[in-house]
């Protein structure tokens, strides 16, 4: 185990450690003693920036199960290092900001800071994981530590609610990405994604490339909130705010995004690719957007925002696929896209993590996130107005902050899609731009009202609880990082990210285009002369004001889209016809009576045996092995058929009782006919024995009501019998004449005496050559004998208890 | 002499689903019983009913039948018997707790609520 492994698994130890803390030093902010966990690790891992800039690759292997090829092999490299940051990075503010946001006294600490770990580990794990099965139980293990952390507040019914839904949708995503990881598997004989890289023409050829490719993208579209499936990130807002910071914006709903830009390079040659990842990207960003303008609920607005952010990223991941299609680095103008997705990681990432904590803040000190309760805090909250500002024209991409920076390359991405003359992009390729501008628009509109309906307006102090005042220094600390992050990036995205983190991640992203001497050089700029891109911002700032003084006007264009239509509605809905129609169809076979039950094994019996039959050609008459048919015999069949047929027509039980000994004598003469005196004498006792017990049972019985009938006729159980009685005879008869070897009772027949000792033949095969069958037979009888006293025992037992 | 006892056997296996299908507790084990008989003669028609002396080495007899399916049946018959009389005295107890043995009526009501 190396290093790196304890760094990967360090916080899943830590988490293990954390009750101890809880209870040993109550006194103390549980917190506290986590906080180091992260910072240690942004500091280990930090010092790998150096060796990716280099474009070297760390591997360190730990054997886990290498008889199937699954090993936990950790690999930095410029992508992974990228997320790693950002998840001990933003993990370590969240940890910091937690302490001041969770009362020491109310709540139960060390839940919170188990699943919280448990997930940093579990983050650290998907993102450093070579290895596609070790990936994919650390991807399990986030939608676990998830569902644990947005069920936070178990008691309330939302948090459950939400809880649950998550982790149904996820969890449909994770299952279906292992169906895609085994499908690769399948295709190439490695679950080492570096290796699965190096075979990606292999793959691309193989029939199971498209299924493989959609498994995956489910897995990676449930887990980054695409449309259809962003209907968790909402309701996930139930949990405590420094969850939804750490989790919702800026790491786990990346794990989608991430797996996306790992296999890349070995799904992207497709067009297909290209426009799943694309288009959905794309209409996920205008449909986060466009839905964030109506929510009420400030971490509503910012879960729509995330929403719609994602998308953004995806959609430039997608856009940057088609970088592949060129060779060399030289003019290929795609590659803006994939480094804008890369920027634009990081930046929303700063501004959503601080926006949310802002919230958290607004919500801690006057007990609402309503927007509608809320207004005039600016005189109250001036700090955290500033936060909030910073961070809200951020996302809406204005200068000078960093959102400005990569909406232009986004814009730019989106523009050059007008360009691809390829898998039919010449046709819809327009839609691109223009849902990406429509989309900045509303992502501005919606960045405003989080600032203005929040800071400015009017003061309502009836409608909140407390009276509110500044946050404390502690829990601002965090937002005020980021925020200077975002100013900090904004004035030198080149020095601080070009060389270190981005062109580092192109480099895991498209591998194939890196050659020999050639090197991703990222320039990103704050101003670029009067281009298209520019034009589009300035529009999306007029038309984004104009929309947004004119908000109550239209804002009634939402109620116009039917409620019943929701996605939340049919996801609903879903989940309740699925329960009302599993529970109906139980009810409707297990219908608790005994007869239905035969009917169903019968009737399985009979068609499965009756189809094999049919389609191997299995039945045939042989008539040459044949015994022939003696009188006697002939009469006994008669008789045992008579006696058995009238068992039906009887009327009363002793008659039952009578005709079905008068069958069991018929067997045992037979037994004799057939000579096998041992048989014939034993049947003859043992049906002695049980005509009298079935005479005990049901003769001496008190008459509790007159059921004397003759059992009804019903069409099912006579069609049932008759198949069962033919499907028997058949398979008796091709039996018989199947018989290939001779039996083996010829040894029996030399050695009984030789070697055993005794001169009749059945007896000695019970007792010596297979005398365990006996044994065990025995005790069968013991178990019965037993059980029937047990229960006429226990039975008086309880009668003298009453 | 096969191909009578298929037939015959399949008769009593015929009779005995139908009498499993009904509703009295009784018939269904009178039905269980004619099934083990039905199974037991299966055995010895499956072993072949060419005709021999019995299988005591005392006759000294050229050809025997075979001994292995009658040591099979033997057991067979045993088992069914401790099975049947268990089912009995079971068939009785329900019989004078419910006070029905119509199987219909002895619906558990768990589940089917």
């Amino acid at each position: 185990m190396s290093l790196l492994h304890l760094a990967i698994i360090a916080p899943l130890i830590l988490a293990i450690l954390v009750p101890f803390f809880y209870k040993s030093f109550r006194q103390i902010h549980t917190g506290w003693f986590v906080l180091p966990i992260p910072i240690l690790l942004f500091a280990y891992f930090f010092s790998f920036i150096s060796l990716t800039r280099e474009k070297e690759v760390v591997m360190k292997t730990l054997d886990w199960i290498p008889s199937l090829g699954i090993n936990f092999t950790a690999k930095v490299d410029g992508l992974g290092l990228l997320f790693a940051l950002l998840i001990t990075g933003i993990g370590a503010l969240v940890v910091l900001y937690s302490i001041y946001y969770l009362s020491k006294e109310k709540e139960k600490l060390h839940n919170f800071y188990v699943y919280l770990l448990l997930f940093m580990g579990a983050m650290l794990g998907v993102v450093l994981s070579d290895n596609l099965i070790v990936m994919y139980a650390f991807w399990e293990l986030t939608s676990f530590s998830s569902f644990l952390l947005i069920g936070y507040w178990y008691h309330r019914e939302k948090s459950r609610y939400g809880a649950q839904k998550s982790m149904l949708i996820t969890v449909f995503g994770g299952l279906s990405m292992l169906g895609g990881i085994i499908l690769l598997y399948l295709m190439t004989g490695s679950f080492s994604i570096t290796e699965i890289i190096t075979q990606s023409n292999v793959i691309l050829a193989h029939p199971l490339f498209i299924p493989a490719l959609i498994c995956v993208l489910l897995g990676a579209f449930t887990k980054s909130a695409q449309f259809p499936f962003h209907i968790w990130l909402p309701d996930a807002m139930e949990a405590p705010t420094p969850v939804s910071a750490y989790l919702h914006s800026a790491t786990m709903v990346k794990a989608g995004i991430y797996l996306v830009a790992r296999l890349t390079p070995v799904f992207a040659v497709d067009g297909l690719w290209l426009w799943l990842v694309a288009g959905f990207g794309i209409f996920t960003l205008f449909w986060g957007s466009f839905s964030a303008v109506k929510q009420t609920d400030l971490k509503s607005i910012l879960a729509f925002s995330t929403v719609s952010q994602l998308g953004l990223i995806m959609s430039l991941l997608g856009v940057g696929a088609a970088s592949l299609h060129y060779d060399g680095l030289d003019d290929n103008i795609y590659i803006v896209a994939t480094t804008a997705a890369i920027f634009h990681l990081i930046n929303h990432a700063t501004f959503k993590g601080s926006l949310f904590m802002v919230v958290g803040i607004v919500d801690h000190e006057t007990g609402t996130r309503d927007i509608r309760k809320l207004g005039g805090l600016i005189n109250f909250m001036p700090i955290t107005f500033t936060l909030a500002m910073i961070g809200a024209f951020s996302m809406a991409g204005l200068p000078p902050f960093n959102g400005f920076l990569s909406k232009e390359m986004f814009f730019t991405g989106m523009l050059r899609v007008l360009e691809m003359d390829f898998f039919s992009f010449d046709t819809f390729a327009i839609l691109f731009p223009v849902l990406a501008w429509i989309a900045s628009v509303f992502t501005f509109i919606y960045s405003m009202i989080l600032v203005f309906k929040t800071f400015t307006g009017k003061y309502q102090p009836e409608k909140l609880d407390k009276k509110p005042h500044e946050a404390p220094l502690g829990m601002l600390i965090s937002p005020i990082i980021l925020v200077s992050l975002v100013i900090i990036i904004f004035f030198f995205p080149n020095s601080l990210l070009s060389e270190n983190l981005i062109a580092p991640a192109l480099v895991s992203i498209l591998p194939s285009l890196v050659t020999e001497g050639t090197e991703f050089i990222v320039h990103i700029y704050q101003w670029h002369g009067f281009n298209p891109e520019l034009f589009m911002t300035l529009g999306v700032i007029a038309v984004g004001i104009l929309l947004y003084l004119t908000l109550p006007k239209w804002r009634r264009i939402y109620d116009l889209f039917p409620k019943k239509l929701t996605l939340n509605r049919f996801y609903d809905g879903a989940v309740e016809r699925a329960q009302t129609g599993s529970y109906k169809f139980t009810k409707s076979y297990m219908n608790g009576s005994i007869r239905s039950y035969l009917v169903y094994i019968f009737t399985f019996f009979i068609v499965i045996l009756a189809t094999s039959l049919f389609y191997k050609n299995a039945f045939k008459v042989d008539t040459n092995k044949l015994a022939a048919i003696g009188i006697y015999e002939v009469l006994l069949a008669l008789l045992i058929v008579i006696a058995a047929a009238s068992i039906l027509f009887a009327k009363t039980r002793l008659s039952q009782i009578i005709l079905l000994g008068a069958v069991g004598y018929t067997v045992s003469l037979f037994y004799v006919l057939f000579r096998a005196p041992d048989l014939a004498l034993t049947q003859l006792v043992i049906e002695t024995v049980s005509v009298a017990l079935f005479l005990v049972c049901f003769y001496h019985l008190p008459k509790l009501r007159r059921e004397e009938t003759r059992i009804r006729f019903k069409l099912t159980n006579a069609v049932v019998s008759v198949g069962v009685g033919v499907v028997v005879t058949l398979i008796a008869l091709s039996a018989h004449s199947n018989k290939f070897f001779p039996s083996i009772s010829q040894y029996y027949i030399e050695n009984t005496y030789e070697k055993a000792a005794g001169k009749n033949m059945v007896n000695v095969i019970l007792v010596d050559f297979r005398g365990f069958d006996t044994l065990f037979e025995i005790a069968v009888l013991a178990i019965a004998a037993l059980g029937i006293f047990g229960m006429i025992k226990l039975r008086l037992a309880r009668r003298e208890e009453e | 002499m096969e191909i009578l006892m298929s037939i015959v056997i399949g008769i009593l296996f015929m009779i005995a689903t139908y009498l499993m299908l009904s509703k009295s507790l009784l018939r269904i084990i009178v039905g269980t019983g004619l099934l083990s008989h039905g199974a037991h003669l299966l055995i010895l028609t499956m072993g072949g009913l060419k005709r021999g002396a019995p299988p005591l080495l005392g006759e000294n007899a050229a050809d025997y039948t075979d001994p292995l399916p009658q040591a099979l049946i033997l057991t067979a018959i045993v088992i069914s018997f401790g099975v049947t009389a268990f089912f009995l005295v079971l068939a009785y107890r329900a019989y004078k707790e419910l006070g029905t043995d119509n199987i219909e009526q002895m619906r558990g009501t768990e589940g089917n609520e």
